[in-house]
């Protein structure tokens, strides 16, 4: 038991720190204009996507 | 109401969702909104019509293939959070590209199970076309192309190469040996999913790639009680995804969709967020004093 909870402990730790790093990320990828480069690419025909490009 | 009827109907509600805007393709126009600079968890190509959101590995390579960008934390960050929070529930529950292949499975002929080599395929898909050519192979104004949109995505060539060069005669002009190898891909696929259960999840998508490494840690996971488990292996049988549930219970293959969970006679695989184990570790604290 204290190893099934030792490793239950490792994996909410694990998930905890995951997902800190992945709030961070969105953060400064939003802050610094990510948001529009994918808007710009996604409301435009993407010739690649479709095979032409 | 059954797991699988549930799962049915939250499948074609999210495609709904994320391909809303049907009218769009009568003139073969995208949806061009707000909504389309946000990510959709699943694959769909934002060059389809109807398509709400943008694609989250179309958006990954355009951003580092862009000129002011070679790395997308936005991207990035929300398949983290996404792929540690759901895992391949997403590739189960949500993605349309995978509705679309169980569909075509649902044809009847002799279904075939693929050789586990197979699976790791997609890793270096991932590796090659995702995350080195986008940034490596740019041209003089240090632009990368999306490789794996460009070379490979079936998706991207049923939802939006089909419907833009069926109604832009100017671009069905333009098609050439690039269409046709994409469309013999797209053929592949299709085919190959009627004898294979999502072949394409199985052995080529870069999404399914980065969720299954995260289902290793994610918080919705799946359990097996191990004293309840008689060993029957019906889990493994009825596994779609080639997976023992016993065995790996969070195998990267695993795509959450619950039929090992319905079919134990024990019911001792249960699928959740909150982990049975460490209530249990809680709730009995003197179970392990001496």
């Amino acid at each position: 038991m204290t190893m099934q909870r030792l490793k239950c402990k490792k994996r909410i730790l694990f998930q905890g720190a995951a997902l800190l790093l992945s709030a961070l990320m969105l953060a400064y990828g939003i802050s610094r204009g990510e948001l529009e480069t994918v808007w710009n690419k996604a409301v435009n025909i993407c010739l690649e996507c479709i095979g032409l490009g | 109401m059954k797991n699988a009827v549930k799962r049915k109907l939250i499948q074609i509600a999210a495609f709904g969702f994320t391909n809303s805007h049907i009218g769009n393709f009568a003139g073969g126009k995208l949806y061009t909104g707000k909504w389309k600079q946000f990510c959709n968890p699943g694959l769909n190509c934002y060059s389809c019509p109807a398509a709400t959101l943008a694609c989250p590995i179309g958006a990954m390579q355009a951003v580092a293939g862009s000129i002011q960008y070679h790395f997308s934390f936005y991207v990035v960050g929300f398949l983290l959070a996404v792929g540690v929070l759901f895992g391949r529930l997403i590739c189960g529950w949500i993605c349309p590209f995978g509705l679309v292949q169980e569909l075509f499975y649902k044809i009847p002929s002799r279904k075939f199970r693929l050789p586990k080599w197979f699976t790791y395929i997609k890793y270096g898909i991932l590796a090659v076309f995702v995350i080195v050519l986008p940034i490596a192979a740019t041209n003089y104004m240090g632009m990368g192309k999306p490789a794996f949109c460009q070379y490979i995505c079936p998706s991207g060539t049923l939802f939006g190469g089909i419907a833009m060069t069926a109604t832009h005669p100017e671009l069905r002009a333009t098609t050439g040996l690039l269409f046709a190898l994409k469309m013999g891909i797209l053929l592949v696929t299709i085919a190959a999913c009627v004898f294979i259960f999502r072949f394409f999840c199985k052995t080529l998508c870069p999404l399914g790639a980065i969720y299954g490494l995260l289902n290793k840690i994610s918080v919705y996971h799946l359990e097996v009680d191990k004293n309840a488990c008689i060993q029957c292996g019906q889990c493994a049988h009825t596994c779609k995804m080639d997976v023992d549930p016993v065995a790996a219970p969070n195998s990267a293959e695993c795509i959450r969709c619950g039929a090992c969970a319905a079919v134990c006679p024990k019911r001792a695989i249960r699928l959740g967020f909150r982990s049975e184990t460490s209530t249990a570790a809680q709730n009995k604290p003197s179970a392990e004093k001496p």
